[in-house]
């Protein structure tokens, strides 16, 4: 039962994933595997969809964005507090124990920006491209966008890249002990 | 009346000449009507996206530009490595770029969907 066609290539970026989480998140990380397997086929297509003529991407929206920047947000806290119990607040604390009440705040603004920054990058950039080849279709229909649609196949797979590599960094940084 | 005398009565006569549009344009977009995003003072908000995504895209470049060098650079020492040295370059190039993509934002919403308005 040897797979070949369809099957065949999608075991091969199945692997791919998995070896990528690996790498990240070490030997416990595979229970991550699903979830962060799903939110990259998500946005991959989501991405792709935008460069067929006459369809809007889903992640130009902002609101699917901000949800999922939300669930990795939801999943990389619980994740912490269920593998250090209450002591996930070390953290939040830095190096040394004096530095606390300023360290503290700022460790909390930049944890609360990880899902903003997130969301924004993706809507960004699917936005803008978006726009520049609805601009661009405006000028000289169907010949004027091309450039822009096979830059933007590129920028959609590298989004995707980016956003799960920032997902599983966060998680391996809930996982690892504090300093 | 002496040469210089003349020319410096021209350059007078053209700096009014030029600078008055200026002040006429000025005084004009205060009083155009001011209903939805074609209020009187939309006028700034367009100079300040521009300028703004100006900034940012020169910035962005800069720091762009840096982080290709130093890629093209490890490349250049090190052939084997190639194929890991251009994940990261291209890892870094777009976490470089979203913080220019954060400025296209926000002009976004000044543009079009503006609280103020």
């Amino acid at each position: 039962m040897i797979p070949n066609g369809m099957q065949n290539a999608l075991e091969m970026i199945v692997w791919e994933l998995a070896q990528f989480v690996d790498s990240i998140l070490g030997k416990d990380g595979r229970k991550f595997f699903p979830f962060i397997g799903a939110l990259a086929f998500f946005i991959l297509c989501a991405n792709l969809i935008g460069l067929i003529p006459g369809c809007v991407p889903p992640t130009a929206n902002v609101n699917t964005n901000i949800a999922m920047a939300i669930m990795v947000f939801i999943v990389y806290q619980a994740v912490g507090f269920s593998r250090h119990g209450l002591g996930y607040i070390k953290h939040f604390m830095g190096p040394v124990w004096w530095m606390v009440p300023l360290m503290f705040p700022i460790e909390i603004i930049s944890h609360l920006a990880r899902p903003l920054t997130l969301a924004v990058r993706l809507f960004g950039n699917i936005k803008g491209e978006e726009l520049v080849i609805l601009v661009l279709g405006f000028l000289i229909p169907l010949i004027l966008p091309m450039p822009m649609i096979a830059f933007a196949i590129f920028t959609s797979i590298l989004q995707t890249l980016v956003f799960i590599l920032l997902s599983l960094v966060y998680i391996a940084g809930a996982l690892e002990e504090a300093h | 009346m002496s040469i210089k005398y003349r020319i410096a009565i021209i350059w007078a006569v053209m700096a009014v000449t030029m600078l008055a549009p200026i002040a006429m344009a000025a005084d004009a977009g205060a009083v155009a009507a001011d209903e939805g995003r074609y209020s009187g003072f939309f006028s700034f908000i367009a100079l300040g996206a521009v300028v703004g995504l100006g900034l940012a895209a020169g910035g962005g470049g800069i720091g762009m530009g840096n982080a290709v060098s130093g890629a093209v650079n490890a490349m250049a020492r090190n052939p084997g490595f190639y194929g890991r040295i251009f994940t990261n370059m291209l890892i870094g190039l777009a976490l470089i770029e979203s913080l220019v993509i954060y400025t296209l934002v926000v002009v976004l919403l000044l543009l079009y969907a503006n609280p103020f308005l």
